[in-house]
């Protein structure tokens, strides 16, 4: 990374120069820069994995090209992560000790969450950032300070019920959109009908899309604010610095630019038909539900509610044909993700504490980046680019044509 | 029970979140259908002159009516949507 030095000279205090840093201040400073690299690399995943969640619906109805949808995520998440910054809050709080949080556990549940996000990306599984986050740091305070650092109560009310119920709830909307859709739309053009509720959807994904980078970007500088705070880099109780949310922003952006093409193709072809009333239902529902819930400060999965969504779309109409078994896939990823994500995060922190300080951090941080790499070289052999997204041969693409024929053939009124 | 769920917000959520997440939509879906009949209604009763110089009979003024007030209804039905639409991002920004 070209710019860890420059992001080194924001938070070393003025008054220290290099030269004279104790030795310890060094060691700590370089496990700090590791912890916020990696802090990055989780961002940097969480977009990417994540653009299906806003953007999934909107290319499978076509009412955004790939490339120009995964461009307007990338944008409005950008824009949200600067737009909300109070509640930076860290996302351990609440759920673990905060107190008894060190530098290797942050690292330790940052690997969990990495692996998990890359590992399910791989697989083409639409599954929570949020989750392995919080599951990876939970698996890292587990091994590091016992079952009696972890706030049970806390993780059930705010992580486990939300996530079982959040589904549901858009589900219900998405379903109830669809259907009121279907409905009211009848006796319409269905090309008339199309392009009105395309243009509709645009908007609901761009809500969607900036409530996401509201929500997850202040997941990232919460932790790294947390690292700070625990490296006494910054007073406890302080609030992410600027470098910080800029930081985030950035790799948040950056990630979702990416396109997670592989769960795109899950959530937008794989899991139901959309087709434009479907379209514009599910991403309203998304966006009313994880606004509302970040609202009445229930902590919902952007990942579970678009999917949900996504769901309730195809249960609302009438010939919504739904893949069940990929559902069913998709679900069962759901509830392994906490574990699976703390059992990494139990087994990094092991192995970190085990080398001991610095270096153990640091052959951490050249394991998962490792371990980045060959998954990056697995998925090349089976390569899914926003190309794949379009290519039916009997699907929506004749049927796009011969609407676009039809179009043209009839005279516009007005 | 309530120390582990939050009814409170649930209920709101899901009452709120079906006039928001369902309900906007239907009103938008509205707009397209009333702005649509419209379009067709405008377009059925283009006015042709007749000899006297009037445009069309009674039935197609009341048509032409007709057509304006279902463009005026439609036009209610965006606006309350980007209405939303513009609280939702004042939401947004006043929450950070």
């Amino acid at each position: 990374m070209a710019s860890d030095g420059r992001r080194r000279g924001h938070w070393v205090r003025p008054s220290r120069s290099a030269s004279n840093a104790s030795y310890n201040g060094f060691v700590g400073d370089t496990a700090l820069v590791l912890v916020v690299v990696t802090a990055l690399a989780f961002d940097f995943t969480n977009g990417f994995h994540d653009t299906a969640n806003a953007m999934a619906a909107s290319i499978a109805t076509k009412a955004l090209r790939p490339k120009a949808a995964v461009a307007m995520a990338a944008s409005l998440n950008l824009v949200g992560a600067f737009l909300s910054l109070s509640v930076a809050a860290t996302i351990a709080s609440g759920l673990v000790n905060t107190h008894l949080i060190t530098l290797p556990v942050v690292f330790a549940g940052l690997a969990g969450g990495i692996a998990w996000n890359l590992a399910t990306w791989y697989l083409g599984i639409p599954s929570s950032s949020s989750h392995a986050l919080i599951g990876g740091v939970i698996g890292s305070t587990l091994a590091a300070a016992g079952t009696d650092a972890v706030k049970w109560h806390g993780l059930v009310q705010k992580v486990v019920i939300p996530a079982a119920l959040s589904p549901l709830i858009a589900v219900l909307i998405a379903a109830v959109g669809t259907f009121v859709i279907f409905r009211i739309s009848r006796g319409v053009r269905q090309e008339t009908r199309d392009r009105g509720l395309r243009l509709g959807q645009v908007g609901a994904a761009s809500m969607m899309s900036l409530a996401h980078g509201t929500n997850d970007a202040q997941k990232t500088m919460g932790i790294i604010t947390l690292a700070l705070i625990t490296n006494g880099s910054l007073a406890a109780g302080s609030k992410a610095p600027t470098w910080v949310i800029m930081a985030c922003a950035v790799a948040l952006a950056l990630g979702t630019s990416c396109g997670g093409w592989r769960i795109i193709r899950t959530l937008g072809k794989g899991l139901v038909t959309i087709e434009p009333p479907q379209g514009l239902a599910a991403d309203s529902s998304s966006a009313a539900t994880i606004l509302l819930s970040s609202h009445f400060g229930y902590s919902l999965s952007t990942t579970h509610v678009a999917s949900g969504s996504i769901l309730g779309s195809g249960l609302g109409s009438r010939d919504g044909r739904i893949r069940w078994d990929v559902a069913r896939r998709m679900v069962t990823a759901w509830l392994l993700t906490l574990p699976a994500a703390g059992l990494v995060g139990a087994g990094s922190y092991a192995a970190v504490h085990g080398i001991g300080g610095t270096a153990g951090v640091a052959v951490g941080f050249v394991v998962v980046v490792a371990g980045a790499g060959v998954l990056f070289g697995l998925s090349r052999r089976s390569p899914v680019s926003h190309r794949d997204l379009h290519e039916e041969p009997n699907g929506p693409a004749t049927a796009e044509t011969a609407a676009a024929r039809s179009v043209a053939e009839t005279p516009v009124a007005a | 029970m309530t120390s582990w769920i939050d009814l409170d917000a649930l209920w709101k959520i899901v009452v709120i979140g079906l006039l928001c997440g369902a309900g906007l939509p239907a009103v938008f879906t509205l707009g397209l259908r009333t702005l649509s009949r419209s379009e067709r209604r405008a377009a059925a009763v283009t006015p042709v002159p007749d000899a006297v110089g009037l445009t069309g009979g009674t039935s197609t003024r009341v048509q032409a009516a007709r057509a304006g007030a279902e463009m005026v209804v439609a036009g209610l039905c965006f606006a309350v949507v980007l209405a939303a639409i513009g609280w939702g991002v004042a939401f947004i920004v006043s929450h950070g």
